[in-house]
């Protein structure tokens, strides 16, 4: 279960969210500004918040007034940005097995090669990151940090760059992996269809705050409205 | 005739010092990057300190404080059974300092323009500071280290100012080609100093253009 309460501003922006996550799947949807990114960099690590705490199945993560504050990649969360930010001096298998350096190498081997197949990937395993598409490279990005067996896995729009049919099948794919494997994950979207797919939690950031959450039908719905009248429907 | 002593006692404190200066540069530049603090700016500022202050004035600093004045070189005398000014050894020193710009200056450029997604990609996978230096700065940084490599060890050789200061002129201990150049002219064997200048210009000039040349060849094949 994750739960959080972050008080922070980046310049005029103020992130004021408080959350307890405990579905398997949780969508953070809201339009661009909302904060989405600033609090999964927040939720990761990446970043420290001015006031608040995060905590990872009871495990305090950050907590500013103990002065706590867990590094990223010690808080068993990984993080896939919309830019998969994948080291272009290194082969796409080892890219892979990049955060695996604990392990032994057949080990490594071994997991790097599982997780390449997770994402329909095996055949990329020799290529440089310059040789890949958009969603080839999302994928790539996905499959490494799943290979460290995260408990959080944080998506901020990891499938932008998929079509639809192909990001649809990889969420599927995906989402019972992550069941086998006990992995929460939030993943933060402006795409309403995103949120549909998964038919997750929803928690609707606007400006900084949260200003609904619940099942998707409920939390959407003024977004579901929307997008009906946008398409000419009733 | 080529003074061959002086040719290899510059090459080897130039290669000394290029290693040592290496070895330091290399934290300093990534502590500049990836640090944060006000104290960065006093850091980078003496880090710089060599490259504007006059290196006359860089030599008699170190001769002072390496002599048998202050505690410091008395205590480094004692330790080494010989005081640190007019050897070897003090000449090193002084050319590692003398020379820190040229070496950190392009580390910190390098290390700057990596894309900093990349370090957080490093970060979130586990990799602590040195890993993240040496499994992503230093190969998208490359050139940069190439660059820092190059212009330490041309800088340390044609330096001249801080190994008159502090090393005098003792041959096979401190006379180094700039002085021997400087030797010749004073004595008015012009013949010999065109032959020590040509070579001091040659060297520099065929480093420079291994450098800008691997440069654009690199260059194209990325385009």
């Amino acid at each position: 279960m994750l739960e959080f309460a972050l008080d922070t501003r980046r310049g005029a922006f103020h992130l004021n969210v408080q959350c307890r996550f405990a579905a398997d799947w949780t969508v953070i949807f809201g339009p661009s500004g909302a904060g989405k990114s600033t609090l999964l960099r927040l939720l990761a690590g990446l970043d420290r918040p001015d006031r608040g705490e995060i905590s990872l199945d009871e495990r305090e993560l950050t907590d500013t007034r103990r002065r706590i504050h867990v590094r990223p990649g010690h808080r068993l969360t990984a993080l896939v940005a919309q830019q998969p930010a994948l080291f272009p001096h290194l082969s796409v298998k080892a890219n892979v097995a990049y955060g695996l350096a604990g392990l032994e190498r057949s080990s490594r081997n071994a997991r790097a090669e599982e997780m390449l197949e997770l994402v329909d990937a095996t055949s990329l395993a020799g290529r440089r990151p310059r040789d890949l598409s958009g969603g080839e490279a999302q994928r790539i990005a996905l499959a490494r940090a799943l290979a460290r067996l995260p408990r959080l896995l944080l998506l901020d729009e990891p499938f932008s760059a998929l079509d639809g049919t192909a990001s649809d099948a990889l969420i599927r794919r995906l989402q019972e992996w992550l069941r086998e494997h006990t992995i929460q994950t939030v993943m933060v979207t402006h795409d309403a269809t995103d949120a549909y797919a998964t038919g997750a939690e929803v928690a609707l950031l606007r400006e900084g705050r949260v200003a609904a959450m619940g099942p998707v039908e409920t939390a959407l719905s003024a977004e579901r409205l929307r997008i009906v009248q946008r398409l000419g429907g009733t | 005739m080529m003074d061959w002593q002086a040719f290899t006692l510059t090459l080897r404190l130039a290669a000394v010092t290029t290693a040592i200066l290496l070895a330091i540069a290399i934290p300093l530049a990534a502590v500049l990057v990836l640090g944060r603090g006000r104290w960065l700016a006093v850091l980078e500022a003496v880090a710089t300190l060599p490259l504007v202050l006059p290196p006359t004035v860089l030599g008699f600093f170190l001769l002072v404080l390496l002599g048998p004045r202050t505690a410091f070189g008395r205590g480094i005398a004692a330790l080494l059974g010989h005081p640190l000014a007019f050897s070897f050894a003090g000449l090193v020193v002084g050319s590692v300092i003398y020379s820190l710009p040229f070496a950190v200056q392009p580390l910190v450029a390098g290390f700057a323009a990596v894309d900093s997604s990349l370090l957080d990609a490093a970060r979130l996978l586990g990799a602590g500071p040195s890993r993240v230096v040496f499994t992503v700065l230093i190969p998208l940084a490359r050139r940069s280290l190439m660059a820092a490599a190059v212009l330490s060890f041309l800088h340390t050789v044609g330096e001249f100012g801080v190994v008159l200061m502090l090393g005098g002129d003792i041959p096979g201990a401190t006379r180094t080609l700039s002085i021997l150049l400087y030797n010749q002219v004073e004595n008015f064997d012009y013949a010999a100093a065109d032959r020590t200048a040509a070579v001091l210009l040659a060297f520099s000039l065929v480093a420079l253009v291994a450098i800008y040349l691997g440069g654009r060849m690199r260059g194209r094949r990325h385009a």
